[in-house]
């Protein structure tokens, strides 16, 4: 796939002297989903804000479709859309107009059935003869999301776009996300909900501190870093860990009725049916056994930490 | 150019002027026929006529002029500063719209609202006095250039201003104080020849005096000046505003 943005060394000081970005780089593929995950103030914001043209960039160079966002700025515009993380919306207008308003300022003409047709994918078409002011804050978010793809971009930047909202709302709009995809839309996103990035993206990226510390194919990411738990249920309580058992470095639970063991997915020999033998031969018996894949959360909070350290 | 754009917001805005037609409307029609009340009928009728032109008349072209300069400067100043105090800024900042198109687009509309209320003002006016104007085509284009000239200043006191207080401040300070020191209600002949020569560093005395001459061939400074005084006051607004988006100035960061 060909990449549809390109991030090279990009630096941006703040008056104040923050370094909100320190030399990130990053390709974006066409017609990928890209999450972003980063903790407040890691520079997700700045980042899109200046591949948008709202922020100047320090230095470096940012290029969207082939065209340069600072010298070729009105090829590159045309084809972002973006959705901010604030729900701003002239509050008196109607939900309509504040469409027609989006779509004619990105230069295209006024075309009422395209309009009509991105109201009915957000669910809003029956509210858009309402004023924006008299919408609740979920439908004020479709109406930001609605305004961006009135003027049909090939690139969405979604900035946080599930914080404050709820669960069957998130589900629509991961359920509209790979519609877009599936219509060629390549769409950034950043979250701090790692869900979210587990639910809908193709890669992954973590940013921390103003600098990208990888971005990874989910799976690859999840395979990778991922760790599976092996939790033994035992039928009696056992005090103390058998001898026997000490090379797999278990963990007993507080109440001694389980055991677990920890490995990674991407090693050959996983252990498990030594380990299952050995319980045996230690005289204990089964009652259950579960496994559990670590999320992007733990293996996120690793990287930073990591980081950190 | 992006004329979508700038299309977009000249009616976005325009919407907000129709949105609260009545106050946008009526209120002016009230205050010009309380000035002609006040000033036209009550002291007015114990004035002698200033320049061979009646006194009711001869306020009508300040009374425009007033309230076109501080329309302009208010709807211009609240057409950006609003966005940006909500924080809609950010679409038309990451548009594929130029500072220039942007400008004429905010200015565009402001520039157009208060026309139109000149204009109301003017048709209301006929009610209460009799005049004709000698220069019509004249008389509209001091009326187009003072309304944008004033609309430019206005996008700078929006940009500028960090709040409400320091939106309403410079109207309410600066301009109101000009517009009645400008000879909007005498002719400044009739004052002492000291604060004749002060009037004469009030810019707003030019736009009033050319805008009465458009009326009635009569003015207290040529009209070559007046012409001038305008064009520089439009030059150096353009230029203030040309600074801010080469800066980012309270823009951009």
């Amino acid at each position: 796939m060909p990449s549809i943005v390109k991030v090279e060394d990009l630096r941006k000081t703040y008056d104040n002297g923050l370094e909100a970005l320190k030399g990130v780089t990053l390709d974006i593929e066409e017609g990928e989903i890209l999450a972003l995950l980063g903790p407040n103030g890691a520079g997700k914001t700045t980042l899109i804000s200046t591949i948008c043209g709202i922020t100047r960039p320090t230095s470096g160079r940012i290029s969207v479709g082939g065209y340069d966002v600072q010298s070729e700025w009105r090829e590159t515009r045309k084809l972002i859309g973006l959705v901010p993380q604030e729900i701003n919306l002239e509050p008196f207008e109607l939900v309509q107009n504040t469409l027609r308003f989006s779509r004619g300022l990105f230069g295209k003409p006024r075309n009422d059935a395209l309009v009509d047709g991105v109201l009915k994918d957000l669910s809003l078409y029956e509210r858009r003869g309402s004023r924006t002011s008299e919408l609740s804050g979920g439908m004020r978010r479709r109406v930001l999301i609605a305004k961006a793809l009135s003027h049909e971009p090939r690139v969405l930047f979604l900035d946080e776009p599930t914080a404050g909202v709820d669960v069957e709302l998130r589900r629509d709009m991961w359920a509209l996300a790979k519609r877009l995809r599936e219509d060629g839309v390549t769409i950034i996103l950043t979250t701090h909900y790692i869900e979210e990035a587990e639910a809908i993206a193709d890669r992954v990226g973590v940013i921390n501190s103003g600098e990208l510390l990888l971005v990874e194919e989910k799976s690859a990411l999840m395979q990778r870093l991922g760790r599976k738990e092996i939790r033994i249920k035992l039928t009696e309580p056992v005090e103390v860990i058998p001898d026997a058992l000490a090379e797999y470095d278990l963990i007993r639970s507080k109440d001694g009725r389980s055991l677990i063991y920890a490995y990674k997915t991407t090693g050959e020999r996983t252990g498990i049916t030594r380990l299952l033998t050995a319980v045996q031969a230690a005289g204990l018996t089964l009652s259950d056994i579960q496994t559990r894949q670590s999320s992007l959360e733990e293996i996120f909070v690793r990287l930073v930490r990591e980081e950190v350290a | 150019m992006n004329w979508y754009g700038i299309a977009a917001i000249w009616r976005f805005e325009m919407g907000r002027f129709f949105r609260s037609i009545l106050q946008s409307i009526v209120s002016p029609v009230v205050s010009t026929a309380l000035y002609f009340v006040v000033f036209g009928a009550a002291i007015g009728s114990r004035m002698p006529e200033i320049e061979s032109v009646d006194y009711g008349a001869f306020i009508v072209p300040g009374l425009i002029m007033l309230t076109v300069l501080q329309q302009s400067v208010q709807n211009a100043g609240f057409g950006i500063y609003f966005p940006k105090f909500i924080g809609t800024i950010y679409e038309v900042l990451s548009a594929p719209i130029s500072s220039l198109e942007i400008v004429i687009g905010y200015v565009g509309a402001a520039a157009t609202k208060s026309m139109l209320i000149g204009l109301i003002i003017l048709v209301t006016s006929l009610f209460f006095v009799d005049f004709s104007i000698i220069h019509p085509v004249l008389m509209l284009a001091f009326l187009v250039l003072t309304a944008v000239s004033f609309s430019l200043l206005g996008f700078i006191l929006g940009i500028w201003a960090r709040n409400f207080e320091q939106l309403n401040l410079v109207p309410l300070l600066v301009v109101t104080p000009l517009v009645f020191l400008g000879g909007s209600f005498y002719s400044v002949s009739m004052l002492p020849p000291f604060w004749q020569n002060v009037s004469l560093l009030n810019p707003v005395l030019y736009l009033v005096s050319g805008f009465r001459w458009s009326f009635f061939g009569t003015a207290d400074v040529p009209i070559v000046a007046s012409l001038a005084a305008i064009f520089v006051f439009a030059g150096i607004c353009l230029g203030i505003v040309w600074w801010i988006f080469r800066t980012g100035f309270r823009l951009k960061s």
